[in-house]
């Protein structure tokens, strides 16, 4: 067991914990925030992606040790209000089924926005294959991070005016 | 429409404003004839109603069944709003917990909910608007019929009479249940059909707790369940020593062939286990997939088969056949992997007894436990959680009895987690089958005899014995054969069909070719055939099976693509809904590649635009996910594939483009959480054959061994 401070959703937290534990298990059974879903362990399914310092990261398989100074960034700390461009757009398109991968996939998908805000269909579709949705809710997906693109590059141009 | 008095549930808690119907009074025995006043205290905390209106105008509906990612929490309250004409923005929805006196059929399986419900609903929401127009109408003097409503207010005839429905929830709530209800006319529904996001969306976008695996409760501990590797293995001994030694670990305890480790938080739990040495005893006979094949090779010849169906003398039709087509297909085991892997919560206490967690048929999960731990059944509460995917596997409550018997042996709260490993080596599997099928034409090529033979491992009957194109064929035969494998199998998403209509739907692709016709107006033939001189029993109806027929041949340009454009046409109906499609090939790079699906379904009236495509999508993209890539292998009675690593699901680089339309006919809603897988495979099938001149006989197609059977 070790005492391990962490920045979690910009707020400073501490646990007690072995410090092999991956990080989703950390947020998830220690920290209240099961927003992030467990699906493989393996990080073969991108239901457990979080940020680490704005890169998405596979928090099933990383160790709460390595994770440091970085920032944690979690679904429950990407707008709480459902209001970041990626939620308003899996808003709008209705994207969820069973919506239980989709908290990785919105991780997912926000920070392929930030790397490469108009992305091509194929860079979507590229960016967005690492993680599995059972219900098959893929072409919505796709769509939404191209409405998510879009609803960015509206909110931007009208800041700049 | 009556709505006698006598079957009517009216429950009322005048002192809270609050007026809620219950769901389910209508034709209802157990019921009938009970007026029930609830007290305001019970009536806050009781998840036991369906619809209730407060004061300030907020619409409280109650969704009783199971949701897994169909839709349904959204889809009942539509049916609901839309009769109550309610702004969809005043309604909340609430999932309703297992209440067995207040909801019938709080199941999730079969695609049966809005059939079943269709009516209920609309009438739960009719009575109340027609008894808050009453109440109007009595406040203001003026005859009911010259009040209308809109979006949750009452109108009257003359100027200024206008109110909310908020206003009229006492006095509505002392009036006489309505004898009759008028309901909306199709033409005036603004909710119903439109295009309504699920009701969850925000819980899911922020992450908030709403799954079984998110659940916490007060003094629970977490466990996993070391179980056989093999089927067909017997657990003799555990060592437990080293595990109890691990840090955060409660309790090692074993039931039932099984070893359950118990501890503070996952994590120490998942290492702990590892340190288990269990000893097994194996049976002489531990099934691998050459066991599966020798078993159907033999059920192929047996003459044990069960006749499922007989139509003329097939035996003596084929004998005159002027040509013969036979082909063998076959599928293996498939896990149903929803993404939230099995779990359930269980608080086993003396006299009270606590369940939560993802289930599809929660009422069984209570009686079973109640069996189980020789209990009453009424003091096992059961709480809904919404369900990470369920594809049928939560149809079988093994996890669930986990948790109770566990928390009864541990007397504490648990809850019980399967690692994604436990999910899918854990049992109960889509069944593997091999179906051989013959057809005989005559001259003309009209096929004059038909013939199915399935054998499936713990499949049951592996036929669909009265579906079409059976009722257009003279002579029928088809039987079935079924071997009891130590592999738990149980229904997975389209039971049956789910691979039965792809090589169904095959097979009349090459009777098609044999025959010199067009695989589509082969089928239109037929079904002229059935409406006009029908062979036996059927249980559809050819008209709707033409009308979807018809919309996809046009709606995909059926033979007007150009020759780089290959298609494969398939038609199936399943769970009362009909479902056509075209699934479109093309050879890009030298391999064929389906790149485009058109589907044409009636399920009667879509209530939900957003829902109904996504289940239509969703479910093609699942047929052809599976059809394609999935398999899940066996050496020694041990499961091959024990992750995502192994066991391949689509991903969305894999997904072809596909058209979801509706023939929308207004017709009763059906089921549509499954019917539009069954054709998938077929269609697809069909178009890489257009493709490539090459049949596919054996799931998964994108397999290494494809060769014929």
């Amino acid at each position: 067991m070790e005492s391990i401070e962490l920045l979690i959703n910009r707020k400073k937290v501490k646990v007690e914990v072995d410090s092999n534990t991956p990080l989703l298990w950390v947020l998830r059974d220690h920290l209240s925030l099961v927003g992030t879903k467990y699906g493989c362990g393996i990080a073969q399914c991108g239901a457990c992606t979080v940020w680490l310092d704005g890169e998405p990261m596979r928090s099933c398989v990383l160790p709460v040790s390595a994770v440091g100074k970085s920032a944690v960034t979690t679904i429950e700390g990407l707008n709480e209000k459902a209001e970041h461009p990626v939620q308003v757009a899996w808003d709008e398109l209705d994207v969820p089924q069973c919506g239980y991968c989709q908290a990785g996939q919105i991780m997912t998908a926000a920070a392929l926005l930030k790397k490469n805000p108009k992305p091509s269909h194929d860079d979507i579709v590229a960016g967005m294959s690492g993680n599995i949705c059972r219900c098959g809710t893929y072409h919505r997906i796709h769509n939404a991070v191209k409405r998510a693109s879009e609803i960015a590059s509206a909110s931007n141009s009208s800041k700049k005016k | 429409m009556k709505t006698t008095r006598r079957s009517f549930i009216q429950k009322t808690a005048l002192l809270s404003g609050v007026f809620s119907l219950g769901f389910d009074w209508f034709e209802s025995k157990a019921n009938a004839g009970i007026i029930q006043q609830m007290n305001p205290v019970l009536d806050a905390n009781r998840f036991n109603a369906f619809l209730s209106i407060e004061n300030t105008g907020k619409v409280i509906l109650y969704s009783p069944n199971p949701e897994i990612g169909q839709g349904i929490k959204t889809a009942f309250p539509i049916v609901v709003a839309e009769e109550l004409d309610v702004d969809w923005k005043q309604v909340e929805v609430r999932q309703a917990n297992l209440d067995t006196q207040l909801f019938e059929r709080q199941v999730t399986g079969g695609s049966g909910a809005l059939k079943h419900s269709w009516e209920r609903l609309r009438k739960a929401g009719a009575t109340a608007r027609q008894m808050l127009v009453q109440a109007a109408a009595q406040q203001w003097g003026v005859d009911a019929i010259s009040c209308k409503t809109s979006k949750g207010f009452v109108i009257g005839p003359n100027k200024g009479q206008k109110l909310a429905y908020g206003a009229l929830v006492d006095a509505a709530s002392k009036l006489p249940v309505p004898s009759e209800v008028t309901y909306k006319s199709r033409s005036d529904y603004q909710l119903i059909g439109s295009f309504v996001k699920g009701v969850d969306n925000y819980k899911v976008l922020t992450g908030k707790p709403q799954y079984g695996l998110d659940t916490q409760k007060s003094g629970m501990v977490v466990a996993q369940i070391v179980r056989p590797p093999a089927f067909g293995s017997t657990l003799v001994s555990f060592d437990a020593a080293e595990v109890k030694k691990m840090p955060g670990i409660i309790d090692v305890v074993s039931f039932k062939n099984k070893v359950a480790v118990v501890g503070k938080s996952t994590w120490e739990v998942m290492q702990a286990r590892k340190k288990l040495v269990c000893s097994y005893s194996d049976t002489s006979n531990l099934e691998s997939d050459s066991t599966h094949q020798k078993w159907f090779d033999e059920g192929m010849k047996t003459d044990k088969v069960k006749v499922e169906r007989k139509d003329g003398d097939f035996h003596a039709a084929i004998a005159k056949a002027a040509k013969v087509i036979e082909a063998t297909y076959e599928c293996p085991f498939l896990s149903h992997t929803p993404m939230e892997p099995m779990n359930f919560f269980a608080d086993v206490r003396p006299g009270s007894i606590l369940l939560a967690g993802p289930t599809q048929v929660p009422q069984s999960a209570q009686k079973a436990v109640a069996t189980l731990l020789g209990v009453p059944e009424n003091t096992i509460q059961v709480e809904l959680t919404k369900m990470g995917g369920g594809f049928g596997r939560r149809l079988n409550n093994d996890y669930a009895l986990e948790a109770a018997e566990l928390s009864s042996i541990i007397k504490m709260p648990v809850k019980v987690m399967w690692t994604r490993e436990d999910d899918m080596t854990g049992g109960i599997y889509r069944p593997a089958v091999r179906y051989h099928f013959k057809a005989g034409l005559n001259e003309k090529g009209e096929m004059i005899a038909f013939y199915l033979r399935g054998v499936g491992l713990n499949a049951g009957n592996s036929t669909r014995q009265d579906n079409f194109p059976v009722g257009a064929i003279d002579n029928v035969l088809i039987e079935s054969f079924n071997y009891n494998s130590a592999i738990t199998t149980g229904p997975w998403r389209a039971p049956i069909t789910n691979f039965l209509a792809s090589a169904e739907q095959s097979f009349l692709d090459e009777v098609a070719a044999a025959a010199g016709k067009d695989p589509i107006q082969m089928r239109l033939d037929w079904l002229q055939k059935v409406k006009t001189n029908p062979v036996g029993k059927i249980t559809y109806e050819p008209d709707r099976f033409i009308e979807v027929i018809k919309q996809v041949a046009e709606k995909a340009k059926w033979g007007k693509k150009g020759a780089n454009v290959h298609q494969g046409f398939s038609v199936y109906f399943s769970h009362l809904s009909y479902v056509a499609q075209v699934a479109e090939a093309k050879i890009v790079d030298g391999e064929a590649k389906v790149t485009h699906l058109t589907a044409v379904t009636d399920c009667g009236e879509v209530i939900n635009r957003s829902g109904a495509e996504n289940q239509v999508i969703g479910g093609i993209i699942d047929g052809y996910g599976h059809a394609m890539f999935s398999k899940l292998s066996f050496d020694k009675g041990v499961p091959q594939q024990k992750n995502f690593d192994t066991y391949k699901l689509i991903r969305g680089n894999e997904i072809p483009t596909v058209e979801a339309h509706f023939v929308n006919n207004g017709i009763a809603p059906t089921g549509l959480g499954e019917p539009a897988l069954p054709p998938t495979g077929g269609a697809v099938a069909n178009a890489l054959f257009a493709a490539t001149k090459k049949r596919l006989y054996r799931q998964p197609f994108a397999g290494p061994d494809n060769a014929n059977l």
